[in-house]
């Protein structure tokens, strides 16, 4: 287990890019056997990504592969597959189960590694055909789920075990392998109950104790200060802060987190809150939403929007704060109430919404916001042509698209947002992430609504038109006189595109901060409920 | 500089020609050149495609509402097809004889039309995304069905029951005293009086292009672009406001529709009824065709319909005179079969990989 003084582990300026976008820069960090590493940040700040090159994952290989020295017990390695990681004694226990629900816990734990015993077909046949040891696998299973040191049935099928009992048997399956050093633990409590957790985090100091390194990655931060030897904070791919876990406290962490220039941030908010926002009226008023999205559960919000102001939404990912216009939109399933203008809006039907005045600029571009395959005209023009039966002419009964109107919206948008394209007759999918986010805000602004949803307006766009993007909804803000909610991951962005930002966190509403407030404020709300 | 550019647009040419189109109407215009040569009149080669052309473009317009509305090509036209055969039928039945019985036949198909089209439709908003599949055995069950049918409906008129028995439709039957050339004499030009041997079924041809605008018009009407939206992003139209359910059966209804006057079209023509599994062989015909025009399983233009009608139906009456003439084996009935089925299948194919 020592190796006089060689750390077990050792990153040396990592670096890797996706296609010159640059998500880690100059990581530095050791382990030694038998320490736990908390590490943490916000979501994309190059966890994962980090992890895959440590597991040595194909996705790495495949976009370029990376820079800089992993350094294994003082050993220049490079892992080709994850079964290179998995020889050297790299485990790793994804967010997601892969485990077999029909089988025991046994046997998915010794799984392709089973103990056998030779009989006579085998003889003939070859090893394929030997038999199962059953009773050599209960002795390894039960001796790895001793090693972390919890109680599982291991003869139990895992379909009818609790989502705890099949974390364990996840972890028991990495601890099974007589060589493990060290193990990668993504998110294990984020499924967990509370007291599942516990038991947890004190089967990983077991294992620290029997001389296992583990990397623990969390958003439960005092599960960190709980467990881990040393925190180390990322940040948009940077290491920011390395220390001994017994020097941070959860607001540090929150802080080093999410905090850019903490100063600057704080000395600088975008725009100060607009007084008449204070007691404007209430145009919007959500009470008691549900929303059932995929990863996005929305399970009890109440909030109040207030008229002419632009209201952000944030929160780590998973927490629902993209339910809450999905659901409101009738885009999933949805229950409570929702008030605009006083009057109820019907949940369940988009048409009602978009009736209501209401727009929604979904965060999916691709998938919900464009007809990839059809000009830039028919996008900008298509809800508002349908909606309200703007660009029509009429003859009698029949109503005939107006290519002439159809045509003047689109250039108009096309300049006023300078939307980059060959003609406002091509098609949405050659147009750049940036110009379709632009087309998606102009198919909003034709429908000239009162109130406007924006998901994730700037993901997966550059600087450069991020910048554009924010400013053309500050300006329909300030021109229009639309109410503009907007919800985004960025934190950044909100504090300077918004007047107050709701965090949601859980499914729940955490707090509701004016955008000057610190970062920190901010952070801890993210953390706060965390499911 | 000039050339380069050119051999830019030359290649932009060719990509959206497609090479099925291209390899097609490459062989077709060789059929053409080959004609005088053995022997055969071009004249006479001409009328026939023309001819061939009036009967079959309108089962051609009846894709193009489903490909529009995303539901893909329609493999169920047989059931189309039956709603023309018992408007046609029924009609004949009621006593209308010559050009009215057309009229009535489409008049009397619609009801039936609209009721069978809005079940299909019905049924394809159950399984989207496996509509084609679903579509073929709509087609197939519902043609068995309708064996049974022709056989127990009591029709009574002589000239379109069994010889013998009384009891049944007959599998074949004439339409010399119906709707036999009710479109295709219409306005005829006809020019053997000057020795050439060319006859244009004006009727015909106008009648389609009739339903090839209304169609066209449909298309640029609000309902129309909500059609098109639908198949081209169902998601993006739901977030619009569109009850995407109720405009797929809308458009599957019209196709049904169309597809019961395309054939009701193809008999005037023709001038014979062919009933029992004789609406199996529309489809086939019908799909290649379009795609042969440049349809894609989810995009279709009315000058698909027409360019693909003219390619299929050409090969398809060229082949047999010429290409018999030339290597004294009837090698038609395998080129139509070749042609109709790969074309389906490039076309699957091709779907997966914009897809992918």
């Amino acid at each position: 287990m020592t190796n006089n003084g060689t750390p077990l582990l050792r990153m040396q300026n990592i670096k890797k890019d996706f296609f010159g976008n640059q998500v880690l820069t100059d990581i530095n960090f050791t382990l030694e056997a038998g320490q736990v590493l908390g590490l943490c940040g916000e979501n994309g700040a190059g966890k994962s990504t980090l992890m895959k090159i440590l597991f040595g994952m194909d996705v790495i290989r495949e976009t370029g592969g990376y820079d800089g020295d992993v350094l294994l017990n003082g050993q220049k390695t490079e892992f080709k597959t994850p079964f290179d990681a998995l020889a050297a004694g790299i485990g790793m226990v994804h967010q997601e189960f892969s485990l077999i629900p029909g089988f025991t816990a046994t046997e998915n734990i010794l799984l392709n590694r089973e103990p056998k015993k030779k009989n006579v077909i085998s003889e003939v046949f070859g090893d394929r055909l030997n038999t199962l040891d059953y009773k050599e696998m209960d002795r390894r299973s039960g001796e790895a789920i001793r090693k972390m040191g919890v109680e599982i049935d291991a003869g139990m099928t895992i379909s009818s075990m609790p989502v705890g009992h099949k974390q364990f048997t996840e972890i028991a399956r990495e601890l099974s392998k007589d060589q493990l050093k060290l193990l990668i633990l993504d998110e294990p409590t984020a499924v967990l109950t509370e007291k599942e957790a516990e038991a947890l985090l004190e089967s990983i100091r077991n294992m620290a104790a029997q001389g296992i390194a583990v990397i623990f990655i969390t958003h439960r931060l005092h599960e960190i200060l709980a467990v881990c030897d040393k925190v180390v904070v990322m940040r948009d791919g940077y290491v920011v802060k390395d220390v001994p876990a017994a020097e941070a406290s959860v607001s540090d962490i929150t802080r080093w987190m999410v905090g850019r220039e903490v100063q600057k941030a704080a000395a600088a908010p975008a725009e100060p809150v607009r007084a008449e926002n204070r007691d404007a009226r209430v145009v919007m008023s959500i009470r008691n939403l549900w929303v059932d999205m995929p990863g996005e559960t929305v399970r009890d919000v109440s909030l109040d929007i207030r008229d002419g102001e632009i209201f952000g939404i944030g929160g780590l990912a998973g927490q629902g704060k993209l339910g809450i216009p999905n659901g409101i939109m009738g885009l999933y399933q949805a229950g409570g109430t929702v008030e605009f203008d006083g009057k109820p809006i019907q949940l369940n039907s988009p048409r009602k919404c978009l009736d209501a005045s209401l727009a929604f600029v979904s965060e999916d571009r691709r998938g919900v916001g464009l007809l990839l395959d059809e000009s830039l005209e028919w996008n900008v023009a298509f809800p508002a042509m349908q909606i309200q039966n703007k660009f029509l002419k009429k003859y009698g009964p029949v109503r005939w698209r107006d290519e002439k109107a159809i045509h003047a919206v689109t250039k108009k948008y096309i300049d006023a947002l300078e939307i980059k394209c060959t003609s406002s007759r091509q098609n949405a999918r050659e147009l750049s992430g940036g110009n379709q986010q632009k087309i998606c805000l102009a198919k909003a602004f034709a429908l000239e609504p009162r109130f406007l949803f924006v998901s994730e307006p700037t993901r997966g766009i550059d600087v450069g038109a991020k910048a554009l993007v924010l400013d053309a909804l500050k300006r329909f803000n300030r021109e229009s006189g639309v109410t503009v909610v907007m919800i985004s991951s960025e934190l950044e962005e909100l504090r300077q595109t918004c007047d107050r930002i709701a965090i949601i966190s859980g499914g729940q509403v955490a707090g509701i901060l004016p955008a000057a407030d610190s970062s920190e404020d901010f952070g801890a709300l993210m953390v706060s409920k965390v499911i | 500089m000039h050339e380069y550019a050119s051999a830019i647009a030359l290649r932009y040419w060719l990509k959206k020609m497609g090479y099925p189109r291209l390899i097609i109407a490459g062989f077709l215009l060789f059929l053409f050149i080959m004609a005088p040569v053995t022997g055969s009149d071009l004249a006479t080669q001409v009328t026939n495609v023309i001819n061939r052309f009036s009967w079959n473009a309108v089962l051609v317009l009846a894709m193009v509402p489903m490909i529009h509305s995303g539901c893909g090509l329609n493999f169920g036209i047989p059931l189309g097809v039956l709603a023309g055969l018992l408007g046609g039928t029924l009609a004949i039945e009621l006593g209308f004889t010559g050009p009215m019985s057309f009229v009535m036949a489409i008049v009397v198909s619609t009801p039936f039309a609209v009721l069978f089209g809005g079940g299909y439709g019905m049924l394809l908003n159950k399984i989207k995304g496996g509509e084609m599949m679903v579509a073929t055995y709509v087609g197939l069950s519902s043609v068995s069905l309708m064996c049974i049918m022709w056989l127990l409906i009591p029709y009574r008129n002589p000239s379109i029951v069994m010889a013998y028995t009384g009891v049944g439709l007959r599998n074949m039957f004439a339409l010399d005293s119906f709707y036999a050339g009710a479109l295709s004499e219409f306005l005829k030009i006809d020019l053997n009086p000057l020795g050439i041997n060319l006859v244009i079924p004006t009727g015909s041809i106008l009648f389609f292009a009739l339903l090839g605008l209304a169609v066209w018009a449909f298309l640029h009407t609000k309902t129309g672009t909500a059609m098109t939206a639908v198949g081209s992003n169902p998601t993006f139209a739901r977030a619009s406001g569109i009850n995407v359910d109720r405009i797929r059966t809308l458009s599957v209804i019209l196709s049904t529709w169309l597809g019961a006057v395309g054939v009701l079209t193809y008999q005037q023509g023709f001038g014979f009824v062919q009933l029992y599994t004789a609406p199996l062989n529309m489809t086939m015909p019908a799909v290649a065709a379009v795609l042969i025009g440049g349809a894609s399983v989810n995009k279709a233009s009315i000058s698909n319909v027409i360019i693909g009608t003219l390619l299929f139906q050409g090969l398809v009456t060229m082949t047999p005179t010429v290409i018999t003439a030339l290597i004294h084996t009837d090698v038609s009935e395998v080129i139509r079969i070749i042609v109709s089925n790969g074309m389906v299948v490039y076309a699957l194919t091709r779907k997966t990989e914009e897809a992918a």
